[in-house]
């Protein structure tokens, strides 16, 4: 035990002088996924309100054909651009950008409008670019809005009750809550929390592994009256402890960006305060230690730096699988699922994020199972660590 | 004292060590000669206990380091192949740290280090860290880690190596010293000059096996050759046939 917190002291101050290390475990790591999220999030935020509060333009050519349509869309306030362009050259304009959208009225709309048959309307638009397709949508909401008018009024004028034509009165109940709703936007969050719990590791773990192996520190150190399982103990002690540092800068860190993030104006409130954080925090606790043993287990086989980090690319990936799983599945929090590590963590923040009741039950699972793994592999690893072939 | 007897160690089809005995006495300095390849580093390996022998023993005063590990290692000082430093770590740091995992207390250490760094003339730089450290500086540390917990004998595995002229010469005074102080010291070298120069007694390993083991004054004569170049060669070339 004495051995084991040397080991645990030396490898947490040499890291500490390590700028990689700090680079990765204490910077990149915890504030990568915050500050991405909150741009990303905030530029969502943003355009949606303003999208919905800006006046729709259109390009409208031939408007005279359709004077009370045209007078329509600018009685709800459409701003119309007119401009006088054959079908070709609104395509070729609209395929340049510029303009997004363009409504184009034949001049055989007056007459086919007067017989009351369709009349054609053509509306050009690129429905590859995200942002002219949904200029698409609100001019297409405006011509069915305004054709509706127009054929209540036929029926009215030849003595039909309108209503005759509406046989089915659509009403929808939204029951999702605005922290519900904000989960579709934050599902990621939880990837980014267990994406910093690693990067934390993931230097400590490649150093105090196939760096001691590259520098020529590990014979001398293999050769000293200390139990191996001391010697992994410690370092995967001390890989944890950097772990822990990074999950509570990252938690910070997401707690000050949501502060910024103006999320009340999509009708979504984020549960996330200090008190979340703490919850969070909490539930991640049990992962460390599966990390920081499932990452020095793996760095343990590897000769050199670059080898260990090429292995830690994609052992790094693992944990985030089965969210992605959990979100192509739309997998709900159940005492099942509390089992498999990583996703009973990101179930249970995801819940609490939702504001859901979490089951005493399931936290206790979640923990237990990711500890068992964890002990597992630190077995694995002092075995590995007794072996002849670790001096490479 | 260090007694090897009968060390047999094979890796999958090749028989790295297939019959090594001798002993080390306290206060000499023993020299394991041999080409590259011929098992000198398998065999030290085998002594400080990373390896486990097929068959055969190794004791440190008496000690089977394969049963009594600990208790072997707390008498023995090991400089391995590759002595590699912490390099965000000082000198200081760096004994430190093997010297706690002796079980060495705090104050204990602290002399200690205090003594080493003035017997080796590490003062200037004990205190900075061994990141850009000179290769005789580095030695020196590595040198000063493997005797923090004041062993009484000591394994150094091809020392000179990577060394310049100034720095071998300040290794060698290093280990009279050593010896002076009646330690076992034990080191394999290809070099035979050094061997020559250094060593109480030699031992000539060829294809994991001892192909002489005498007095370094002894095997000179025996062979009757001018030079230990020359008797090196002698006895390597008697045994070509048996081996």
């Amino acid at each position: 035990m004495r051995a084991l917190l040397t080991v645990f002291r030396k490898e947490f101050l040499e890291n500490l002088r390590d700028r990689r290390t700090l680079v990765s475990a204490l910077l990149f790591g915890p504030l990568f996924g915050p500050l991405i999220f909150g741009l990303m999030v905030s530029r969502i935020v943003n355009q949606s309100v303003f999208e919905s509060n800006e006046p729709l333009r259109l390009t409208i050519s031939g408007g005279e054909h359709a004077p009370g349509l045209t007078r329509y869309l600018e009685a709800q306030g459409v701003k119309l651009t007119r401009a006088k362009l054959s079908q070709s050259e609104a395509q070729a304009a609209v395929r340049a950008g510029s303009p997004g959208v363009v409504l184009i009225i034949p001049a055989e709309y007056a007459a086919r409008s007067a017989a009351a048959v369709p009349a054609p309307v053509l509306l050009v638009a690129d429905s590859a670019d995200s942002q002219t397709r949904k200029t698409a949508e609100r001019a297409r909401l405006f011509l069915g809005a305004y054709a509706g008018t127009i054929s209540q009024l036929r029926l009215q004028i030849r003595g039909v009750n309108p209503l005759l034509a509406m046989p089915v009165a659509v009403n929808e109940v939204d029951v999702a809550t605005p922290a519900g709703r904000a989960v579709e936007v934050l599902g990621f969050m939880t990837y980014f929390v267990l994406f910093a719990v690693l990067m934390g590791g993931l230097y400590l773990a490649i150093d105090s592994t196939a760096g001691e192996r590259e520098r020529g520190s590990l014979e001398a150190l293999l050769s000293l009256p200390v139990a191996r399982s001391s010697l992994v103990g410690g370092k995967i002690l001390a890989t944890c402890a950097y772990m822990c540092l990074s999950l509570a800068l990252s938690l910070t860190a997401f707690v000050c960006v949501f502060r910024f993030v103006p999320l009340e104006n999509l009708g979504m409130s984020v549960n996330l305060g200090a008190g979340t954080a703490l919850i969070f925090f909490a539930i991640c606790l049990p992962f460390l230690p599966l990390g920081a043993a499932l990452m020095t287990f793996v760095a343990s086989f590897t000769r050199s730096y670059r080898e260990a980090q090429s292995y830690l690319a994609v052992v790094l990936l693992v944990p985030t699988l089965p969210i992605a799983f959990a979100r192509i599945y739309s997998l709900k929090t159940r005492p099942s699922l509390m089992f498999i590590p990583s996703l009973s963590q990101h179930l249970l923040m995801t819940s609490v994020l939702k504001d859901e009741p979490v089951a005493a039950l399931d936290v206790w699972v979640s923990a237990g199972a990711s500890l068992a793994v964890a002990l597992l592999l630190i077995v694995l690893t002092a075995r590995h660590w007794r072996r002849e072939t670790m001096l490479g | 004292m260090i007694e090897a007897s009968c060390l047999r160690k094979r890796f999958g089809a090749i028989e790295a060590v297939r019959d090594v005995s001798f002993n080390a006495k306290d206060g000499e300095i023993t020299g394991i000669l041999g080409a590259n390849g011929a098992g000198k580093s398998t065999c030290l390996r085998m002594l400080y206990g990373v390896l486990t022998p097929d068959s055969g023993h190794a004791r440190i005063n008496g000690i089977d380091i394969r049963g009594e590990t600990s208790k072997a290692r707390a008498h023995l000082g090991v400089l391995p192949h590759a002595a590699g430093l912490y390099g965000n770590l000082t000198a200081r740091e760096n004994i430190h740290y093997f010297g706690l995992l002796h079980g060495l207390g705090r104050a204990a250490l602290k002399s200690r280090t205090t003594e080493l760094a003035r017997v080796l003339g590490m003062e200037e730089f004990i205190d900075r860290r061994a990141k850009g450290f000179s290769q005789g500086q580095r030695i020196k540390t590595a040198l000063a880690r493997a005797l923090v917990h004041d062993p009484g004998n000591i394994v150094l595995d091809e020392p000179t190596n990577g060394l310049d002229v100034i720095a071998i010469r300040n290794l060698r005074e290093m280990l009279l010293a050593l010896k002076a102080e009646g330690r076992c010291v034990l080191f394999c070298s290809h070099v035979m000059q050094e061997v020559a120069a250094l060593c109480d007694r030699a031992v000539i390993i060829g294809h994991g096996r001892v192909l002489a083991d005498a007095a370094v004054q002894s095997i000179r004569e025996g062979s009757g050759a001018a030079s230990m170049e020359e008797a090196f060669l002698k006895v390597l070339g008697d045994t070509q046939g048996v081996s």
